[in-house]
């Protein structure tokens, strides 16, 4: 029923490009070899053995000395652009060119801004806003309920017709699930995916951290896992009843993973998302209080993070989200109980979980690909992939380059980043974007002519 | 030492040292003329966030004592209600220059941040619900006082462990000094997870009469309106330390203010058993060894102003004898730490 394009954004800069000789990867057609690979238009026209194509007038070729890797672009499900009302914090042109930087080739906004997007009028203000200044291309879940109350619900038939992928009342959960199921009965009419923030705030009152040893110590107030898990059963249940489409936010638990894996086993449409952070970091980095590894939901215990990675390998968690949030330098410089929650995650997420889960061999690295641009598909929208014929959605990364994350800054504008100052293997270097080129690394950009070296 | 943030940053020798140290000022205070002049011309700055009448109060006199300028900061009234920053407020202090400042906030954490943020010696008087040292460190003081020492004694720690910085301290504090402990309080203000520090977890007073020291908590009124526990009646028939309940042999402790017919029956507050009022008492001597420790022993030269790497509170050398380290009382006043 959705009438608009549901993304919105990008350059509209049709690359012209060759690249000789990439590892090409693609998991979902199993291509996983080296490729000359033209874009021509912005598409990709030609896929090629390696040394076979020549150069045919393009501005830019880039030797990728049968060492770089091609994939497809990622998908990011949940990111937080902060537009309208916190600009200071990020706006579309930071957070895009964040997504562009760390090789996403779209995301999906979150509606909690200032106003709460609810409303249509604000629904078209955003998009032309994202018409204008995104670098890649934006989807928009508005909000579930108005103002994020829980009280009514938004004109979401109205909202699809204006583009809406979904809804969401992300940062806070859907409390009553009377109120839940009133949404998803009126999915029926409207359609879009219905993404649940799950915390049952009556649990989780003015929790700062997980609870467990490392709160009761530090003397802060914990957020039990079952604030989480009990939700998730909860909605599970509701989804199921109603036959509703249901996705679930930043599994962070072990409780939730098992929630989930057993209403899939009962058919129902729901999937869900994990963040690089649950993946990897556990309450221990929490310990010195740095406010970057505050977030909701926080950071649990080491077997809570096993099995988001079970999960994720299982296919019990869909897809990965890396839930960006950023928030200014003033606002996290304070005390850990006042610091809001969220970190940055957009230039750090490939990089992260290649470094913490593939390098170490943990997962493989078609796995890796896979779940980061399954979101797209859970929302409706076509796959990136590797494709003759498609508009080039795609990532080129330096699996061999090690950097330390947020030494030469951030694109986004805050610099909340959990990951901030750890040595990262794994670079993206180039990303096409529904056809255009939005992210260059500087190790090519400074490279002379035109020409575009895969040197380091 | 340059800090004083947590228990858990100090060994068994730091809390010998600053309680030893306390032993020696003792004696101050049953002079005509109650002041040294250890730390002349020093500043110390009260900086509080949270309302305190007696820890506050004192460290003022124990840094009065130890004749050093005091200034007192009270977050209410102040620059604080019209929006200022923790960071922003110590950085503007800070211009003042002190020598040491005594903080306590509503947040865990805020001291050992304040630590990096500007070069004064930082005494945590208390972050949220996490740790207040002095607190733990008097205690430990007056128990020696008492009993000597606590080397496998058993402690009780009773009443609101989950909101009570206090019982943090203390659990550590007590531990280090050989002592097993055990909280005991209703479940729901019993933190999940607080047996990892190394504490036994009671939820009933049966075996109580097994402890050799029993420390109530204050129970505080405004966790009745929040449903902890199900009336201050219901709280008081099962944790309540009365005369039933205190066997002669057992010392009392409580951090003050006590709120009687609540975690203690009138007549224990004024049994000989309790050591109330000598544990005010020793928050004197025990903050101005704290002080003198941080100010005059072993305050390591600093180039470039900044604050010590954060959980750099390595053990000093000690002093080597209380001669060395009490300052002379009219002579020339020890301002220099001892060599290493």
């Amino acid at each position: 029923m959705s009438a608009k394009q549901p993304l919105i954004g990008g350059l509209q800069a049709p690359a012209e490009l060759l690249l000789r000789d990439v590892h090409a990867l693609d998991p979902r057609t199993g291509l996983d070899a080296r490729r000359d690979v033209r874009i021509r238009n912005g598409q990709v026209a030609e896929l090629a053995e390696p040394g076979t194509l020549e150069t045919d007038g393009e501005a830019q070729t880039l030797e990728g000395e049968g060492r770089l890797r091609l994939l497809p672009a990622f998908f990011d499900p949940h990111v937080h652009l902060r537009t309208p009302g916190q600009e200071h914090k990020e706006d579309i042109g930071s957070g895009t060119r964040a997504a562009a930087a760390g090789g996403f080739g779209a995301v999906i906004a979150m509606p909690n801004t200032d106003p709460v997007l609810d409303s249509a009028p604000l629904l078209r203000s955003l998009r032309d806003a994202a018409a204008r200044e995104a670098r890649v291309p934006v989807g928009v879940l508005p909000a579930i309920t108005r103002g994020l109350q829980g009280e009514q619900l938004t004109e979401m038939a109205e909202l699809r017709q204006e583009g809406a992928l979904g809804f969401t009342d992300d940062g806070r959960p859907v409390r009553s699930a009377g109120m839940l199921r009133k949404a998803l009965q009126y999915q029926r009419l409207c359609g879009g995916v219905l993404s649940l923030h799950e915390e049952d705030p009556t649990l989780s009152r003015e929790g700062s951290m997980h609870e467990g040893a490392i709160s009761a110590a530090l003397g802060i107030a914990g957020i039990p896992t079952v604030a989480e898990s009990t939700m998730v059963a909860r909605d599970a249940a509701l989804a199921g009843y109603e036959d509703a489409r249901v996705h679930f936010q930043h599994v962070s638990c072990a409780d939730s993973v098992e929630a989930l894996a057993a209403a899939k086993a009962r058919g129902f449409r729901i999937s869900a998302e994990v963040c690089p952070h649950h993946l990897l970091l556990t309450e221990e980095d929490v310990r010195g209080l740095d406010t970057r590894m505050k977030m909701h939901p926080p950071l649990a215990t080491e077997a809570d993070r096993v099995a988001l990675v079970d999960g994720l390998r299982a296919g019990t968690l869909d897809c990965i989200a890396t839930d960006h949030a950023p928030h200014a330098r003033e606002e996290k410089e304070v005390p850990f109980e006042q610091a809001p929650m969220g970190t940055t995650g957009l230039e750090t997420a490939f990089a992260a979980l290649y470094t913490g889960l593939v390098a170490p061999g943990v997962i493989g690295l078609p796995l890796l690909v896979e779940r980061m641009t399954a979101g797209a598909a859970l929302f409706e929208l076509p796959t990136p992939s590797i494709a003759l014929g498609t508009p080039a959605n795609l990532t080129l990364v330096d699996l061999d380059a090690e950097w330390v994350a947020g030494e030469d800054g951030w694109e986004s504008r805050s610099e909340n980043c959990c990951f901030a100052g750890r040595r990262l293997q794994g670079r993206v270097l180039m990303t096409l974007a529904a056809g255009a080129i939005v992210h260059r690394d500087r190790a090519l950009a400074s490279s002379q002519d035109g020409e575009l070296a895969g040197a380091r | 030492m340059n800090h004083l943030i947590s228990i858990e940053e100090l060994d068994r020798a730091d809390i010998e040292r600053i309680v030893a140290q306390a032993e020696r000022f003792a004696e101050v205070a049953d002079r005509e003329i109650k002041k040294v002049p250890a730390l002349r011309g020093r500043m110390v700055l009260n900086l509080f966030y949270e309302a305190s009448t007696r820890t506050r109060s004192s460290f003022e006199l124990a840094a009065k004592r130890l004749s050093a300028d005091v200034v007192n900061f009270a977050a209410s009234g102040s620059s604080v209600e019209k929006g200022e920053s923790l960071k922003d407020t110590v950085l503007t202090l800070s211009a003042h220059k002190p020598d040491a400042i005594v903080l306590r906030t509503p947040w865990a954490g805020a001291a050992e941040l304040v630590s990096r943020w500007c070069p004064a010696a930082i005494v945590n008087a208390g972050d949220g619900k996490h740790e207040h040292p002095t607190q733990a460190l008097l205690d430990v003081y007056t128990l020696r006082q008492r009993m000597g020492e606590i080397d496998g004694a058993s402690i009780w720690i009773v009443g609101d462990v989950a909101h009570s910085r206090v019982a943090r301290s203390n659990v550590l504090a007590f531990q280090r000094m050989g002592a097993h402990v055990t909280v005991a309080g209703p479940p729901t203000l019993i933190p999940r997870g607080i047996e990892q520090l190394g504490c036994e977890v009671r939820y009933t007073l049966d075996e109580l009469h097994t402890a050799d020291i029993v420390y109530a908590l204050r129970m505080q009124r405004e966790r009745m309106t929040d449903t902890w526990v199900p009336s201050l009646r219901e709280y008081a028939s099962w944790y309540q330390i009365n005369g039933r309940r205190l066997t002669p042999r057992q010392v009392l402790m409580h951090p003050g203010p006590v709120n009687r017919g609540v975690e203690l029956s009138g007549e224990v507050v004024d049994s000989p058993q309790a050591v109330i009022t000598q544990q005010v008492e020793a928050g004197v001597v025990v903050r101005m060894a704290v002080l003198y420790e941080l100010l005059a022993v072993a305050r390591e030269p600093r180039s470039d102003g900044a604050g010590a790497a954060p959980g750099s509170l390595a053990a000093p050398a000690p002093a080597a004898s209380a001669a060395d380290a009490m300052p002379a009382p009219v002579a020339e006043p020890v301002l220099e730490g001892r060599p290493a």
